[in-house]
């Protein structure tokens, strides 16, 4: 028996509300699998599973509150009978030795499917005969209140069948947004490098690049600056790590491009492996992601995998950016906008673009070298754009 | 001082002082006595010119021996007089805890009938000028546990004026929280206050959406949170408990039924405090009709700090009251 | 097409991309992206878009010649006409 649990979406998240379950007892599953959508501030978040096997139980009602880590289904592994099997003859001493005979008592079954009413809530449906489970609380963590039943009494109820409320706001999107910088401004100390980057070669190719291809298949320059991101990671992995209890380098490189909601706010999906995509694949990436960033309908892995963050904020005019580490990553690459400047070479005066990149990384994970030499990659890079 | 012929304008402390002299002039068996009460004019100027208008005999100066003059007065009370004890700050009262909780709560029981106490035991209480964790705590609770006490908690002018009175009536000792932060507090109260029952809870301001259930110093503040609240569309009823021991049960039960709400709040800590005992009374009678979890507003579990910022802070205020009650109707 | 069906068309592209914005409001003149916020991502998505509606090819170089519907209309229609 597999316990899967709600997964955490980022730092800021505690909770959030199953609203679909996509799989039913039984259902055969498989790594990627989406099977239940759940409410959080940022969207409906479809949530993946991780693990082979079939579906044994169901432990969440739909619109149920559901905190981080809670148990919401039991999965049985492949080649495993349904029932919990008997447990194996174990040495005993050993296992009260180590303290874990716990950890052989299979979960005890509460049954968890109890409706969140007040007292007074329940006593006035119970006197007009009106099906609790059937409401939508307004109440504390959603509880059902004495004004709930009476509006159901009337008529004007709402029921959960009908589809609840947009499922993030602006508001709710801000404060997650809050959340994170605010724990990030309050833990990280941060330190900042920039350096100018000549992008004219890096223009050029695309030009070109982009003259064999249909429309549907050009590339935007945003693609090269997260493919050069990606290879100057894989040149110095410092910067591709989560900070928990020290340094935890991160072998995938899952970057986190930061997407502005038109209603204000952002959400940073994660285009995962980045590193080992082509171009193109990342431009298909974007093209994925993007409108269901901005529809918020994203995948748990893509809430939560992101193992380095990168803003691009060149189109709203801006030169240089200065970010917030989105925790518990280490660093942010930021981009201002490709301008056209002076630039001296070789004794020589003449116009380019020029792109300013910007590190902001964790100070406890990593020191300025490491940054510098995260630059200077970065910048090697974007000026042999054929590398990439 | 009175704005109108029936109202006049008085501070706490002045309340008090009233009620003591129409004691002593009322009753000749009754006295006061305690330490510096009558010299010096009370630690806090609440006896202040009542040694000369009385003479020692009724304004008694005591050494500092709490557990000695408290139990002085204990036997005065059995011996048929009706002494006015004052316990210069409630801290000091533990000295006396002996004679207050063994012999003063005890005796009726243990003479089987035969022997009434009846003293009234006052002391200052709660938080009030920088005094610190030797002078500024809330032990209403620890008393309110004792069966054989009565327990009176003076969180208005009215009741400054009119509750030692009626205690002194009563056949049994009654011990009076008086709150030193309200001492200089002025308020108008009806010209002709005296006696005044000391039974009932009192709702001291009418509302549907929530009860505010509270007692001593938290009175005032309570009724200025409930008027703010007001004026966001919460419409708070205010419960001064007023009695906390023996506790007026139908009160509470009579407000929660009606507005499916409470917040409880008080000066001492929360745990096993007098918060602690409403709340699981609401539970006992009122479960079936609350509409929402009680909530509890108390002091923080630490001895009280002497800067004024941080007793401040140590202490529910009327900005936590009113955010408390906010995130009761606000939530989420 | 007319000008006045193509104007339709695009406005019910833009709609498509940046649901939240009202291209509907949009003056001739006025220059589409700054106006409703789209960003190059959303822009390259209109364009395919346009190409796909309108059957016709637009080259990376001619993105600066259509700015506004004052230019982009009649773009679109001599495209077409080709």
């Amino acid at each position: 028996m597999i316990e899967f649990r709600m997964p955490s979406l980022g730092a800021d998240m505690e909770s959030g509300f199953l609203r679909e379950w996509r799989v039913k007892p039984g259902d055969p599953i498989k790594r990627g699998d989406i099977i239940a959508e759940v409410e959080t501030q940022k969207g409906i978040i479809e949530i993946e599973v991780f693990d082979e096997g079939t579906i044994g139980e169901l432990l969440i009602k739909i619109d149920e509150k559901v905190p981080v880590g809670a148990l919401m289904a039991y999965i049985i592994a492949n080649g495993t009978s349904p029932e919990p099997s008997k447990p194996k003859l174990i040495d005993e001493k050993k296992e009260t030795e180590q303290g874990r005979t716990r950890d052989r008592i299979p979960a005890p079954r509460i049954p968890i499917h109890t409706v969140k009413a007040s007292p007074l809530a329940k006593r006035i449906a119970l006197e007009k005969g009106i099906d609790i489970t059937k409401l939508k609380g307004s109440g504390p963590n959603g509880a059902i209140t004495r004004q709930d039943v009476e509006k159901a009494s009337t008529g004007e109820g709402e029921m959960t069948a009908e589809k609840a409320k947009p499922a993030a706001s602006a508001a709710s999107i801000r404060l997650a947004v809050a959340a994170a910088m605010s724990k990030s401004n309050r833990e990280i100390p941060h330190y900042y490098l920039s350096t100018k980057i000549d992008m004219s070669r890096a223009l050029g190719w695309l030009t070109d690049a982009n003259k064999q291809r249909s429309v549907k298949d050009r590339l935007l320059p945003v693609v090269l600056l997260l493919k050069a991101v990606a290879k100057a990671l894989v040149t110095v992995p410092d910067l591709n790590a989560w900070w928990q209890d020290g340094l935890q380098r991160k072998t995938e490189i899952h970057i986190g491009f930061v997407v502005a909601l038109r209603t204000g706010g952002i959400i940073v999906p994660a285009i995962h492996d980045a590193a080992n995509k082509t171009l193109d694949d990342l431009m298909k990436s974007l093209t994925d992601i993007i409108p269901r960033a901005r529809a918020l309908r994203l995948r748990s892995s893509e809430l939560a995998d992101s193992t380095i963050t990168v803003t691009n904020l060149g189109e709203e005019g801006v030169e240089t950016v200065f970010g917030v580490i989105y925790p518990p990553q280490v660093a942010l690459v930021g981009f201002g906008g490709i301008q056209e400047q002076p630039w001296a070479e070789k004794g020589m005066l003449d116009v380019r673009p020029v792109l300013t990149a910007t590190l902001a990384a964790d100070h406890r994970a990593t020191d300025g070298s490491t940054g510098t030499q995260f630059l200077t990659a970065l910048k090697n890079f974007l000026q042999n754009p054929e590398q990439l | 001082m009175s704005a109108t012929p029936n109202v006049m304008r008085v501070t706490y402390r002045e309340a008090i002082r009233q009620a003591i002299r129409e004691a002593l002039m009322k009753d000749e068996r009754t006295f006061l006595m305690g330490e510096d009460v009558g010299r010096y004019g009370g630690a806090f100027a609440v006896s202040k010119g009542l040694l000369e208008e009385f003479g020692p005999e009724r304004i008694m100066d005591t050494p500092l021996s709490e557990s000695g003059f408290v139990g002085a007065g204990i036997g005065a009370a059995m011996g048929g007089m009706r002494p006015i004890v004052e316990v210069m700050t409630v801290n000091f009262s533990l000295l006396a805890l002996d004679q207050i909780a063994n012999n003063a709560a005890t005796l009726l029981h243990m003479t089987g009938g035969q022997v009434n106490v009846p003293v009234v035991i006052r002391m200052s209480s709660g938080i009030g000028r920088q005094l610190a964790a030797q002078h500024s705590h809330s032990w209403e609770p620890l008393f309110a546990h004792i069966p054989g006490l009565k327990v009176l908690s003076v969180g208005t002018h009215e009741d400054a004026r009119g509750m030692l009175l009626t205690a002194l009536l009563d056949p049994d000792p009654v011990i009076l929280f008086e709150y030193t932060s309200m001492l200089n507090l002025e308020a108008e109260i009806p010209s002709g206050s005296g006696a005044i029952d000391i039974t009932r809870a009192k709702v001291r301001r009418q509302g549907k959406d929530i009860s505010l259930i509270t007692y001593g110093a938290g009175v005032y503040k309570a009724l200025e949170a409930a008027a703010e609240l007001a004026s966001a569309g919460i419409d708070t009823e205010v419960v001064d408990l007023r009695v906390l021991r023996p506790l007026d049960e139908d009160a509470i039960a009579a407000s929660v039924s009606k507005t499916h709400r409470a917040l409880i709040v008080e000066d001492a800590w929360r745990s096993v405090s007098i918060s602690s005992e409403i709340s699981a009374r609401i539970m006992e009678r009122s479960f079936y009709d609350l509409d929402a979890p009680v909530r509890r507003l108390c002091g923080l579990e630490v001895p009280i700090p002497y800067p004024k910022h941080l007793e401040d802070a140590s202490i529910p205020q009327q900005q936590q009251i009113v955010s408390a009650i906010r995130n009761i109707f606000q939530h989420d | 097409m007319t000008e006045e069906e193509i104007k339709r068309v695009l406005i019910k592209l833009l709609k498509r991309i940046a649901p939240d914005t009202e291209p509907e409001g949009l003056k001739p003149e006025d220059n589409i992206r700054q106006v409703l916020g789209i960003d190059s991502f959303d822009y390259l998505q209109f364009i395919v878009g346009c190409d796909e509606e309108f059957h016709i090819q637009t080259p990376e170089e001619d993105y600066g010649k259509i700015a506004s519907f004052k230019e982009l209309i009649p773009y679109v229609s001599i495209r077409m006409k080709k």
